[in-house]
């Protein structure tokens, strides 16, 4: 039997269903990451730059207005810092975005609702049952660290 | 040849990146010298000495989580830190290591504002945050 080359035509087919088969990249657990320059060095020097759409728009508009108390630490910008931020981060909120991973985020969220805690989000919880040692481990520090296990979180893959 | 004329042009730019770096920095140890000076005119010249004990001191009166610069920015200024409250790693604050540190008055200021906060509890002086530039100026 020959073997005859593959055609430029099946490589091609291959490939899109291959991608189409690796959720990470093409389907749930995707997460769009951050853009924008601003919100990348105001939002990612402390933290990891973490994904619009882990939240409503309502609840980062709340937060862009409630920095001088950010989970307890004075965080103050100037004013057109913080409005380019509460504009990109409403645009690509989790309710504007609505499908893969942001979506299931949302789903658990209350009409209305502002919460502020990713953490806190029952799809989180489901996802991170892990014995209070996995926590405890000094690399971790808390729970919003994804980077800690998820090397990639910040490119939107949280494999 | 090119190849070869382009990595000299580099290699000779780097100095001036480093000087300009040093320009910045100085401005902004300048303009602390003023301020300084106007809170108290006989504000003595900044001191290295002062600014590493300002950086080691376990302070009361900030968040418990980080009574000092040391908790995030590690004891050794050459080596990376780690912030206490997120766990992101944190690139080391020396010159040396880190040319880049102490160009941007912006974020200088910024991070002064909140990271005093977070360990003194109140604010830096002028003249405290030219002492800790000094010191991390010569680390
Ligand atoms: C909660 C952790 C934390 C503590 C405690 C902390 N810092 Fe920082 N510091 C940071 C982070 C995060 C940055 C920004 C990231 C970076 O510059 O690499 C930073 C950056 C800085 C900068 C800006 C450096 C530059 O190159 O622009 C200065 C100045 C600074 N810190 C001073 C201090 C002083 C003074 C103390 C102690 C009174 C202190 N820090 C304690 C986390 C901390």
């Amino acid at each position: 039997m020959s073997v005859r080359p593959l055609t430029p035509t099946f490589t091609l087919l291959a490939a899109v269903l291959l991608l189409l088969a690796c959720p990470a990249y093409a389907g749930d657990d995707w997460m769009p990451p951050v853009r924008d320059a601003t919100v990348q060095k105001e939002c990612g020097t402390c933290h990891m730059t973490f994904q619009p759409g882990f939240l409503p728009a309502r609840s980062w508009s709340r937060m862009m207005g409630s920095l001088s108390d950010h989970f307890g630490e004075d965080v103050t910008l100037m004013n057109d810092k913080i409005e380019i931020i509460r504009a990109y981060l409403t645009a690509n909120a989790g309710d504007v975005v609505n499908q893969g991973r942001a979506a299931k985020y949302m789903h658990w969220v209350a009409p209305g609702g502002t919460p502020q805690r990713i953490t806190e989000n029952p799809d989180f919880l489901r996802k991170h049952r892990f014995p209070e040692s996995v926590w405890k481990d000094p690399k971790v520090v808390t729970k919003s660290n994804c980077l800690a296990c998820h090397s990639s979180a910040e490119r939107g893959v949280f494999k | 040849m090119i190849r070869r004329l382009m990595l000299a042009a580099v290699v000779a730019a780097l100095p001036l990146v480093v000087i300009a770096a040093d320009a910045r920095r100085d401005a902004i140890l300048a303009d602390y010298a003023a301020k300084a000076r106007a809170v108290d005119p006989g504000a003595t010249a900044f001191s290295a000495q002062r600014g590493e004990t300002l950086f080691r001191t376990k302070w009361t009166g900030g968040d418990p989580r980080t009574a000092s610069c040391t908790a995030c920015h590690t004891a050794d200024p050459r080596a990376p830190g780690q912030n206490a409250k997120t766990g992101r790693p944190i690139e080391p604050v020396a010159v040396s290591v880190n040319p880049k540190r102490f160009t941007d008055p912006a974020t200088v200021e910024k991070q002064f504002t909140r990271d005093c906060k977070n360990v003194l509890g109140r604010e830096c002086t002028p003249l405290e945050k030219g002492d800790y530039i000094t010191f991390m100026a010569g680390q």
